[in-house]
């Protein structure tokens, strides 16, 4: 059993891809963290039909994310207060430095976050990219051991078969209901995750009902 | 947000020259052409995408034109602001004029706004 799990990803939504996990972790009693280190401020849907705007975008994402958190379990939510699409372009040793402190103030016997240089969107793999350049700063015998999702197409081929998948069927339900919170994100949408939700055909299903990670090894060796 | 109708932002626009004002501007075509997600991927596709947040300006005249989707042109000193494809705006209850063009699928993928204080 986990005694601390932490996610660490930048837009409100992306938990999405270990929120299964997530929700059964803390059935079983293990607190969870998140640290969300944008508020998507740059999403391009504004809801169905539209009812936010660019500069009403990030208040109405922070309050789906935290509707979204409370669904799966996650008391502790961190916000690093950053600014979509803009991580890469930060100090990322200093941003290093800021998770450090959490990892270090949490202790997590565990962190999920995106496989660096194979999550698609550069927030994601500079997020992931953080957290490993966190983790290196521990002492080995210290460090948490890293999960990723990797999310390009062709990740089994480079990065072999995940080390880990997680059957969330149990929760499933929950983890939909989940993602739903992010409404303007996710309801009637024409993007990924919208889709999915309401096509709800057995291949969507099965990337719901599926958590693949791969295990980052140069953060713990 | 609701439809355009020029007289009303002519009229926004006019209020807002003259003066200090910051500006976001962005062109977006969203960050998951690459194909992250299956029903994303429409084959390939060269992405880009531009922003600016909080430029601070001051235009002498600014105008709204075309029938739908409409452009806007803000005349600076020393140069232009520009955006086209706009579909949508709003002033809120703060004073700042938003505007915004959705593609066909109802997404952002223009926005241009003006506010007097810092955005
Ligand atoms: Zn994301």
């Amino acid at each position: 059993m986990e005694k601390h799990v932490l996610l660490v990803f930048p837009h409100p939504d992306d938990e999405v891809f270990a929120s299964g996990s997530a929700i059964q972790w803390s059935q079983q009693g293990t607190p969870v963290t998140y640290v969300c280190a944008t508020l998507g401020e740059m999403g391009r849907n504004m809801g169905v039909p539209a009812y936010a705007n660019r500069e009403t975008l990030p208040q109405v994402r922070q309050q789906e994310l935290m509707e979204a958190c409370r669904q799966i379990g996650i008391d502790d939510l961190r916000l690093l207060g950053l600014r979509d699409k803009t991580l890469e372009f930060e100090d990322l040793d200093a941003l290093a430095d800021r998770l450090l402190a959490i990892i270090q103030e949490i202790n997590p016997s565990l962190i999920i976050t995106f496989y660096p240089g194979y999550s698609v969107h550069p927030d994601h793999n500079t997020c992931g990219e953080i957290v490993v350049r966190a983790v290196q700063k521990i002492p080995v015998e210290g460090r948490p051991p890293v999960y990723c999702r990797a999310l390009v197409k062709n990740a089994e081929q480079v990065l072999g078969k995940p080390d880990i998948t997680w059957d969330v069927s149990e929760v499933l339900e929950q983890k939909i209901e989940a993602l739903k919170a992010h409404r303007t994100q996710v309801i009637g949408t024409k993007n990924g995750l919208g889709e999915r939700l309401s096509k709800q055909d057995t291949e969507s299903m099965n990337w719901f009902r599926f958590e693949h990670f791969w295990i980052y090894k140069e953060a713990i060796e | 947000m609701q439809s355009i109708r020029k007289e009303d932002v002519q009229q926004a626009l006019d209020r807002l020259s003259n003066q200090q004002v910051y500006v976001h501007l962005e062109s977006n075509q969203g960050a998951y052409t690459q194909g992250a997600y299956p029903s994303a991927n429409k084959g390939p596709f060269h992405h880009t995408g531009v922003f600016i947040r909080n430029a601070g300006i001051r235009y002498s005249h600014g105008k709204i034109t075309g029938d739908g989707p409409f452009r806007i042109g803000l005349k600076m000193e020393f140069g232009w602001v520009y955006a086209e494809g706009l579909t949508d705006w709003e002033q809120d209850d703060q004073g700042r004029i938003l505007f915004v063009g959705y593609d066909l699928e109802g997404r952002l993928a223009v926005a241009l706004d003006l506010s007097q204080q810092p955005l």
